[in-house]
């Protein structure tokens, strides 16, 4: 039973070290089949210890002793309780459906084996990351999901913009991972402990409010987070990482790893609820991320750049839930954003992969040893052969050509507009229900959040699906095949009916949570209210994109509606000139102060003492040496006197005495 | 006058004589036969000092400092040989490639 908990991580490492030895001489299907099947086994091992566990506190703890030095001692431990469980379900039941589709999705790639040796190595990690029963375990499970997010958004490195794209995403989250580290320090240092338990018995021991340390501790472990999960001023690398396979972008960027940090801030909310003033940073930054990333996805015109600033304003819904306390709506939209997300990357990707089928094509007969077929999308707009397939402008009316993508489409979207029945309505309503309840200016950001949400999908399935066909890919478009739609059809299914998992008067999330949370962050009861105003305020945007979008678009070139709003317009295009500002002036004064600690201090200083130093002794030596006449006799008259120094000094300090 | 006096002021004289041979003499053989004279000098005194207190001890470190020198000499003097065959000269002053 102990040892069983390990089995979800073990799996995938099978898995990824079977493709990694034996792949290549194994057929794709098979390098596919093992990689997901793994993940499935995974899901299976879940699901009993949901279904055997009985729902008591801290189903499992297994502890291995794993660092003992001094006062410090980390066991290599694995905490099963309610909340990695529901997280655990989430990694593996999504985590294998998007494995299933890669299969079809990469179909043809030259790095078919190594694509899901690093998918099979990603949810391993993740698997550590929510298991770990101490922050040490939980920030090795961090690094690792990050690597795998680098290596997978630089999949396609032979374009040097997917490359530069992971790398970015590496040294951003690094940014953050400096002060989850340096939180993780200042606990150690405070408390003497890194394992969950033992922690959050001191923190409340100490029953202190606002402690200095532990508000520190707090603010350093959220810029972890606002660097895992995209929160401003970190949020930067998300949508470049686009640049990534659309089931990279699915399954780590919307879905799974960028939910890390609103786990952490869950699985720590010992120390946040202990920390109020960092909760109302927390939720103002929520605030403001789901703010501005959902008026950026507004004007965006890739498909995946719009779903990608989507996910950013989704997440801050998630940081903003768990900076007020309501850790159980947090956790709740996070699994229905899970879902529906995953959905809509994973139909923009069957979108994609629709468009690409006409240059396809040509490909595959003039291809050899080339990368694969859905190499790096080319840089919008630029030239007049290429047609960009990512580019909205460039489709319309694939209605009719991809049929099941765009239902599977409409329900993804609706779940993220937040029309009932679907599941994005019932967890965004809890958020900002708890938002109205306790602190209105996070309230208004969210709701204007939550009106944009409603329009920019709305704009995206206008432009994506309707009207006529704006050029020749969009209009020889084809279904894609049974791998990519059937993982769609159980997605959809979920993005439907997730919201059962919380439903108002069951709650059986948030039940099923009180062991890890604690009953005051349940979810409020229902508010009717909120729910009909955000209900109609959805359906009038999405309406309004309707409206304005319908026949907005009669070729790839014409200017989008909202040009009309001018300066503002391109202040979102650019969003925010948040990487302007990060490219002109952070990286310049960055490269300013290491060209001046390069140039004048280390040439200066550092290697001027040095060689200083280094002159003066072949100096001195220079006029030392004239010593070494090369004359015996005059060494050895030197000896002589040597000696007779050394008798005189005896003989007369034993005359002295 | 103490018995030891002049066998001790004998030694004295004779090393000094073999301390101004190894200064000031070019030739190695006789930079040689210099330190013999030291080191016989010094075997002196250790005599006539082991007569005085009536001790073996000097005496034996006499026999002590005669291997050593019969060694020293067997070293040496092949080094002189094997000096002479490159250099064709035995002057001291010649080997002076050390020179800094």
């Amino acid at each position: 039973m102990q040892l069983l908990v390990i089995l979800p991580i073990l799996f995938p490492l099978v898995g990824l070290l079977i493709n990694a030895f034996f792949g290549k001489h194994m057929s794709e299907g098979l390098i596919g089949g093992l990689a997901s099947s793994m993940v499935g086994l995974s899901f299976l091992v879940s699901a009993w210890l949901l279904f055997t566990s009985g729902g008591g506190p801290g189903i499992v703890d297994l502890s291995i002793p794993w660092i003992k030095v001094g006062t410090l001692d980390v066991p290599f431990g694995f905490l099963i309780d309610q909340l990695s469980l529901t997280m655990m379900l989430i990694v593996t039941g999504v985590g294998g459906l998007i494995h299933i589709y890669s299969i079809g999705y990469m179909h043809g790639d030259p790095r078919f084996q190594r694509f899901f040796v690093y998918m099979n190595l990603f949810i391993a990690s993740m698997l550590v990351l929510v298991m770990a029963d101490s922050f040490l375990l939980m920030f090795v499970g961090w690094e690792l999901v990050g690597l795998c997010s680098y290596l997978l958004i630089g999949f396609w490195f032979s374009n040097i913009h997917n490359a530069e794209a992971g790398r970015k995403a590496f040294v951003v989250n690094r940014i953050g991972d400096v002060g989850f580290i340096l939180g993780i320090l200042l606990i150690f240092v405070t408390f003497g402990t890194l394992t969950f338990p033992d922690v959050f018995a001191k923190v409340q021991a100490m029953n202190a409010v606002n402690a200095p340390v532990v508000v520190a501790i707090t603010l350093l472990l959220f810029v972890g987070a606002t660097g895992k999960s995209a929160q401003i001023p970190l949020f930067v690398w998300l949508p470049d990482a686009m640049a990534g396979p659309t089931p990279v972008s699915a399954l780590i960027h919307a879905a799974t790893m960028v939910t890390a940090g609103i786990y952490m801030m869950t699985r720590a909310h010992v120390l946040y609820v202990a920390a109020p003033d960092t909760q109302t940073v927390v939720a103002l930054v929520g605030a403001l991320t789901a703010f501005l990333a959902g008026s950026v996805a507004l004007t965006q015109f890739d498909i995946k750049k719009v779903l990608a600033y989507s996910t950013i304003s989704q997440l801050g819904f998630m940081v903003a839930a768990a900076g007020m306390g309501a850790y159980v709506s947090s956790v709740f939209h996070l699994a229905t954003h899970a879902f529906f997300k995953a959905l809509l990357f994973l139909a923009a990707g069957s979108v994609i992969h629709g468009m690409e089928h006409l240059s396809k094509g040509e490909e595959e007969s003039e291809r050899s040893g080339a990368p694969g077929p859905h190499k790096a999308p080319a840089p919008a707009h630029s030239g007049e052969h290429t047609v960009d397939p990512q580019d909205m402008r460039n489709m319309g009316g694939l209605r009719t050509r991809m049929p099941l993508t765009f239902v599977v489409y409409c329900i993804g979207g609706l779940a993220l507009a937040g029309m009932p029945p679907f599941a994005g309505f019932w967890s965004k309503d809890e958020i900002v229900s708890a938002a109205l309840a306790r602190n209105p200016l996070v309230f208004g950001l969210l709701a204007i959040s939550a009106i944009f949400t409603a329009f920019y999908i709305g704009r995206q399935l206008v432009m994506v699906f309707f009207g006529k066909p704006r050029s020749e890919e969009a209009a020889h478009a084809v279904e894609s095949g049974s791998a990519m739609t059937v993982p769609l059809v159980f997605l959809a299914v979920f993005a439907t009916i997730a919201g059962i998992l919380n439903l108002p008067g069951l709650d059986s999330l948030s039940h099923w949570l009180v062991p890890v949370v604690g009953q005051a962050a349940e979810a409020l009861p229902f508010n009717i209210g909120v729910a009909t105003l955000f209900t109609v305020l959805a359906l009038v945007m999405l309406y309004g994109a309707w409206a304005l979008y319908r026949s907005a678009y009669v070729k790839a070139g014409d200017a989008d509606p909202l040009t009309r709003l001018g300066g503002l317009y391109t202040f979102l295009l650019r969003a925010w000139f948040v990487d302007w500002f990060f490219q002109n002036v952070i990286v310049k004064l960055f490269y300013a102060g290491s060209t001046f600690l390069a140039r004048v201090l280390d040439i200066g200083g550092i290697d001027g003492t040095v060689n200083g130093v280094g002159i003066m002794v072949r100096d001195v030596s220079a006029s030392l040496r004239k010593v070494q006449t090369g004359l015996v006799r005059s060494y050895g008259l030197m000896m002589l006197l040597g000696v007779v120094l050394v008798v005189a000094y005896f003989v007369l300090s034993a005359s002295m005495r | 006058m103490n018995t030891v006096a002049p066998f001790v002021l004998l030694s004295a004289i004779l090393f000094t004589i073999g301390v101004i041979g190894v200064l000031l003499r070019r030739n190695a053989i006789m930079i040689f036969m210099s330190i013999e004279l030291m080191l016989n000098s010094a075997n002196l005194a250790f005599v006539a000092f082991s007569n005085q207190w009536g001790k073996l001890d000097g005496q034996l470190i006499v026999f002590f400092v005669m291997a050593v020198a019969a060694t020293e000499v067997a070293v040496g003097l092949a080094l002189i040989v094997t000096i002479f065959h490159t250099k064709k000269s035995t002057d001291v002053d010649d080997l002076s490639q050390m020179k800094g």
